[in-house]
């Protein structure tokens, strides 16, 4: 009896929270039919912020593997001290408010700033930096357990056989870590093409320019637009979905490995 | 000495920590790039005379309360509801569980404006149900609760696997009531991770911006949260007042960071 009462609570609490707000945001965007919503996202200026969401979280995702997987070589494989600093650096993007970041790098790059003068601020590599920055623990964090728990015996014995680093790493580490990797490529990307906060900052706003999706959201809101608003949430709700499913298929690869 | 068998086995683990180190070496530059230099730019700008002044006006502080308050009462209630969610989804069994179990992490993949949008959808002035929320108190906690969500379930979930069943059994055989076991024998098990799932809430909900933003209003001394104060001295111009607010959350962020750390490595006894 108090199973049925707290599997009903439970279930409330995320249907009340989760799905009957996502649920009617669906409505609402294809209340009029399906050819209004179309519109509303195939306008110009949707079409160059999607475009320019999809370019950004390209980079962001491509540099944050490459350098991520470094990272967890770096904290697990071989420690100086004061590496307790740099794991809490690495979580860091995950506690702090994208607001802080976006104003970081504005002080860095901006006027008066250490590194001002380059073109950075109001332009596509800003928005790049910001993304970057707040994409990068997730896959750090998802090859760190996975090569803490597969341990150095299989390195040292390939290296002992005359195995060079590289081929140490291809043959040996890169398998044991490719789901790690994979499960923290979809996180990193949903990350990127999400991000509102520190991109909001540092990109300027401009509409058909520096306007990401995320922001296009927002600004359609504001100007009372809000089927614009809400064609636009939906294709970033469904890239979300997509990301989910990604995720529920790889973990138990992940788990099972 | 040149020949003894340490020697052939020290011969690999130099090679390895060779390619390590250049590991250690690239990873520093690229942390120190992306994310060291910009915070040290953050922190520099607060010693720009009368930076720390935003930190101690009014309107700072009534927005850093209701920050830590709001996040706190959620936090709180998160810890409740997500242990409630985490046990569902291990110790009861329904059609569907799976589903539910992938919609859990639905607010850390769903963009934060988004969250806004969907919200005042459902819960704003066309509400369709009749609770309008918005530029409410109300709006700010129910925007918290929706992105906190996944922290404490996906924490408390697989301890929740992992325990053991018949401590619980033979707690039950001994006579104890079900309440008196789960406060006994099952809470003291789950208390470590429903805390590191709380002050990881408590953290992401203190910064919180997207979700907010369009749900609160924005209104000064009741509605303001801190990370929308600082994106306002932001736009009128006043970076370093906006700066020294900044410091304050980052200081928040990186003290609950450091606390989960040293507590996990206290409760598990190794590091993470």
């Amino acid at each position: 009896m108090s199973r049925l009462a707290l599997r009903f609570a439970s279930l409330g609490y995320l249907a009340v929270l989760l799905l009957a707000p996502v649920g009617f945001v669906f409505y609402r965007a294809f209340e009029h039919g399906f050819w209004p919503a179309w519109h509303a996202v195939t306008a110009p200026d949707a079409l160059h912020a999607l475009k320019l969401t999809l370019v950004v979280a390209l980079i962001a995702v491509v540099a944050n593997t490459i350098f991520g997987i470094l990272c967890a070589l770096a904290i697990v494989r071989y420690r100086p001290p004061g590496f307790g600093i740099v794991n809490a650096l690495v979580d860091l993007p995950l506690a702090l408010s994208p607001v802080v970041v976006g104003l970081s790098l504005l002080l860095l790059y901006g006027r008066g700033g250490w590194l001002a003068g380059h073109n950075i601020l109001f332009a596509t590599p800003g928005i790049v930096l910001a993304t970057i920055f707040v994409s990068l623990p997730f896959v750090v964090r998802e090859v760190v357990p996975v090569l803490r728990e597969v341990g150095t015996d299989q390195e040292q014995a390939a290296s002992t056989l005359g195995a060079s680093g590289m081929q140490t790493f291809l043959r040996v580490t890169w398998p044991a870590i490719r789901w790690a990797v994979a499960y923290g490529v979809v996180l990193t990307t949903a990350r990127a093409l999400g991000e509102f906060g520190a991109v909001r900052v540092v990109s300027g706003n401009i509409a058909g320019r520096t306007e990401t999706l995320t922001l296009y959201v927002q600004n359609q809101y504001e100007e009372f637009n809000a089927a614009g608003a809400y064609a636009a949430s939906v294709v970033l709700a469904l890239i979300a979905v997509a990301t989910l499913l990604l995720m529920s298929r790889l973990r138990p690869k992940e788990e099972t490995r | 000495m040149a020949a003894s068998p340490q020697a052939a086995v020290a011969l690999p683990r130099a090679r390895l920590s060779g390619g390590a180190g250049l590991a250690v070496g690239v990873s520093t530059a690229y942390l120190s790039v992306v994310v060291l230099l910009p915070l040290a730019a953050l922190v520099w700008a607060t010693h720009a005379h009368g930076s720390w002044q935003a930190v101690t006006s009014k309107q700072s502080i009534a927005a850093l309360k209701l920050t830590l308050l709001a996040s706190f009462a959620v936090a709180v209630v998160q810890a409740i509801a997500g242990t409630a969610v985490a046990w569902t989804l291990v110790r009861d069994s329904f059609p569907g569980q799976g589903a539910v179990n992938a919609v859990i992490d639905f607010p850390f993949a769903l963009p934060t404006i988004v969250t806004s949008v969907t919200l005042l959808a459902l819960y704003g002035p066309r509400s369709p149900v009749g609770i309008d929320a918005a530029f409410t108190r109300w709006a700010i906690v129910l925007a918290l609760l929706f992105v906190t969500l996944p922290f404490v379930v996906r924490t408390v979930q697989p301890v929740l696997i992992e325990l053991d069943q018949e401590m619980e059994e033979a707690a039950a055989s001994l006579g104890a009531s079900s309440l008196t076991t789960f406060r006994r024998v099952v809470l003291p098990n789950l208390l470590p991770a429903v805390l590191s799932g709380v002050a990881l809430a408590f953290a992401r909900a203190v910064g919180e911006f997207g979700s907010v933003v369009l749900v609160s209003g924005n209104l000064p001394f009741k509605t303001e949260v801190a990370s929308v104060y600082i994106f306002g001295r932001i736009e009128s111009g006043d970076a370093a007042g906006a700066a020294a607010v900044s410091v304050v959350l980052l200081a928040i962020s990186f003290a609950v960071l450091l606390g989960i750390g040293a507590f996990r490595r206290r409760v598990t006894r190794h590091d993470v």
